[in-house]
């Protein structure tokens, strides 16, 4: 996973609530055995309608999607995940995430960042004004500024330590096998195995 | 100071916990499918990493999988199921693939083959992992980069999420199932309304499901947007579980029992949140719109949009405000997948089908969620009476619920479906989804519309 500090770039505004992970990529796209080539399947429905935020040349080359509440709810598909990064993004900003999607973002390094209904809405506001403002999202400062505008967001100590220093996750656990061994010596035996 | 259930399951799997650092949790079972797992096997390829325990790891092939006889055709999907037949056969994962006796939806086969267990975790890359709760598990969906991390570890860095209650009061109503519940509670709870909570369904009226009908309440927990949904387990549940081939057998089921019973949140704990849903105000329900909450009852009309998500839904489901439920005209219905698939819902629809006629150019699939449903379906003759009614019997898998396989809707395609999810596309682009329960939806495939098997 690549290191998260700071990233400064132009967002995109997507006014839309509940957008669930089907939106985000169909399952047909789900049949790839890949990790990478999903650009061309983000919101590959919405895409189709000329008027679609994404079709907006004004915000051509943004990295930073800012999203109504509820975003990435539904499948686990982390699909998502990568079709966003695919395409570009590296932040997006919602009132509120679904729990796994949010996840799967912190997973792989695409930030999630929760600011508060109204803060999301000025922050729209303020890209359609000037479609070619600069966003900045900073986790070093738990910041997201554009131009005068400056909220602060929440992330837990760890989180952000483990996105700004880039670390593989399962290579953090597997610094504790003892630990894990230790419990599977404590499971009672009569618990089922699949073999 | 007491403890919920889930905080019970949460403490009873913990590995390691270290100040400012998420709980390490131990995974009991890992489920695996098609579609969310090369990417992972991939990951432990290019690490050298193997898995820690294949005897904990079962796979199955559901979402690819076509349920007409016959080989896969799509070279993509053929795909993806080839290199899940790899993956298992290179780390020893046991697999179920198609053509097997074991073969069904990942969520149909765990309690199937009695893996799925009281006080037990589970995982599988699938969000619909939440139906494992129904047996007292702390059961939910992950992302691929989880499922490599079980693969590797066997267990996940979890933040401990919240409690909430749902606390069903009183009896359901005669003609009221598990689904109509469910899909109530979405409706009052709204799509976030379970966002970073555990939920325990509890009360009356869950106690007086069968473990099918909670297996559909606890598989649509997500669609309320919670981490995972779970019932306390008692003598349902022990009945369900006795003489399948994965529980504990002889003495062993008695010590199994007596770890089970203590699995009930005591008295003196205390939930984060507790939400109250009055048994008595539900009826059979169905969705209207283009997420789960967006649903009423089936008496009801189409209702007034309160904003733009809502204005947005009737436009793309070509509904009016003010158009009673019942008018609604279908193209197809669907009865499978794994929140309706099992043995009890395939009853459900016969009970309705018996003697009847499907309407004249409606489509329906009844799709049973493993190979052992459909055998035992078929050796009590239910799909006698479905093909007689005009019905598609199909063979096993996640079928029409998701458009990954050939059983897909067509654009502008309306259909009354008992699987969990009505967005946009959902069974297939430009398609028009209402959630039902199996009866609800099995009545509508006579009249043609939406309609309550009391109104027939």
């Amino acid at each position: 996973m690549d290191a998260f500090t700071t990233h400064t770039g132009r967002a995109v505004p997507l006014r839309r609530n509940n957008v669930d992970t089907d939106q985000i990529i169909p399952a047909e796209y789900l049949k790839r055995v890949a990790r990478t080539g999903f650009h061309d399947a983000l919101f590959k429905a919405w895409r189709e309608d000329p008027a679609f935020v994404l079709n907006d040349h004004r915000y051509d080359g943004a990295t930073i999607l800012v999203a109504g509440p509820d975003f990435g709810t539904g499948s686990s598909r982390e699909h998502a995940v990568w079709a966003l990064q695919d395409y570009g993004f590296r932040a997006v900003i919602s009132p509120r995430f679904a729990d796994i999607f949010r996840g799967n973002s912190l997973k792989g390094g695409l930030l999630p960042v929760q600011l508060p209904d109204d803060v999301v809405a000025a922050l729209q506001d303020r890209i359609e004004r000037e479609p070619a403002v600069e966003v900045t999202v900073d986790l070093v400062e738990r910041q997201v500024r554009a131009d005068d505008l400056v909220a602060s967001f929440e992330i837990d100590d760890y989180t952000r330590w483990r996105l700004m220093e880039g670390l593989d996750d399962i290579g953090l656990t597997l610094r504790h096998t003892d630990d894990i061994a230790n419990y599977e010596s404590t499971r009672p035996g009569w618990m089922p195995v699949t073999t | 100071m007491g403890r919920t259930l889930a905080e019970k399951v949460w403490d009873a799997h913990l590995v390691r916990r270290a100040e400012g650092e998420p709980d390490l949790i131990y995974i009991d079972l890992h489920l695996v499918h098609e579609v969310t797992s090369p990417q992972a096997f991939d990951g432990l390829r290019n690490t050298h990493r193997t898995v820690r325990r294949p005897d904990l790891t079962i796979a199955t092939e559901d979402h690819n999988v076509p349920t007409t006889s016959g080989p896969i055709t799509d070279p993509i999907s053929l795909e993806q199921v080839s290199a899940l037949r790899r993956n298992c056969e290179e780390f020893g994962i046991r697999l179920h693939p198609m053509g097997d006796a074991g073969q069904g939806i990942v969520h149909v086969i765990g309690p199937q083959l009695g893996l799925t267990q009281p006080g037990m975790t589970v995982v599988c890359g699938d969000s619909h992992t939440s139906t494992h709760g129904a047996f007292g598990a702390i059961a939910f969906g992950i992302g691929t980069s989880e499922v490599e991390h079980v693969l590797a570890t066997q267990t996940l860095p979890l933040q401990r999420p919240k409690t909430m209650a749902i606390e069903v009061d009183g009896k359901l109503p005669d003609g009221v199932t598990g689904k109509d519940l469910v899909l109530g509670i979405i409706t009052q709870i709204g799509t976030g309304g379970g966002q970073g909570y555990i939920v325990e369904y509890r009360g009356e009226a869950i106690r007086g499901l069968s473990m099918e009908g909670r297996m559909t309440v606890c598989n649509m927990s997500i669609e309320a947007g919670a981490r995972a949904g779970l019932i306390a387990p008692d003598q349902t549940t022990f009945d369900y579980l006795k003489g399948r081939p994965h529980a504990p057998q002889a003495a062993d089921w008695d010590t199994a029992v007596a770890v089970w019973t203590q699995l009930v949140t005591d008295d003196d704990a205390t939930f984060d949140k507790v939400v109250h849903i009055d048994a008595s105000k539900l009826a059979p329900w169905v969705t209207w719109g283009t997420n789960p909450g967006q649903g009423a009852p089936l008496s009801a009309s189409v209702p007034e949009p309160r904003d733009s998500g809502d204005e947005r839904a009737l436009d793309y489901m070509g509904l009016t405000a003010g158009t009673p439920l019942h008018e609604i005209a279908v193209d197809t219905v669907f009865i499978g997948s794994c929140t309706n698939g099992r043995l009890e819902d395939l009853r459900a629809a016969a009970d309705v089908l018996r003697g009847r006629n499907v309407a004249d150019g409606v489509r329906v699939l009844i799709v049973p969620g493993s190979v052992q449903v459909k055998e035992a379906a078929e050796s009590e003759g239910l799909h006698e009476i479905f093909t007689a009614a005009g019905a598609e019997w199909r063979g096993a898998g996640c079928s029409m619920c998701l458009a990954m396989n050939p059983d897909k809707l067509t654009p502008g395609e309306r259909s009354a479906s008992t699987s969990n999810r009505n967005f946009e596309g959902r069974q297939g682009p430009g398609g028009r989804t209402h959630l039902v329960s199996p009866a609800v939806a099995a009545a509508t495939a006579v009249t043609g519309r939406l309609t309550a098997p009391a109104d027939l």
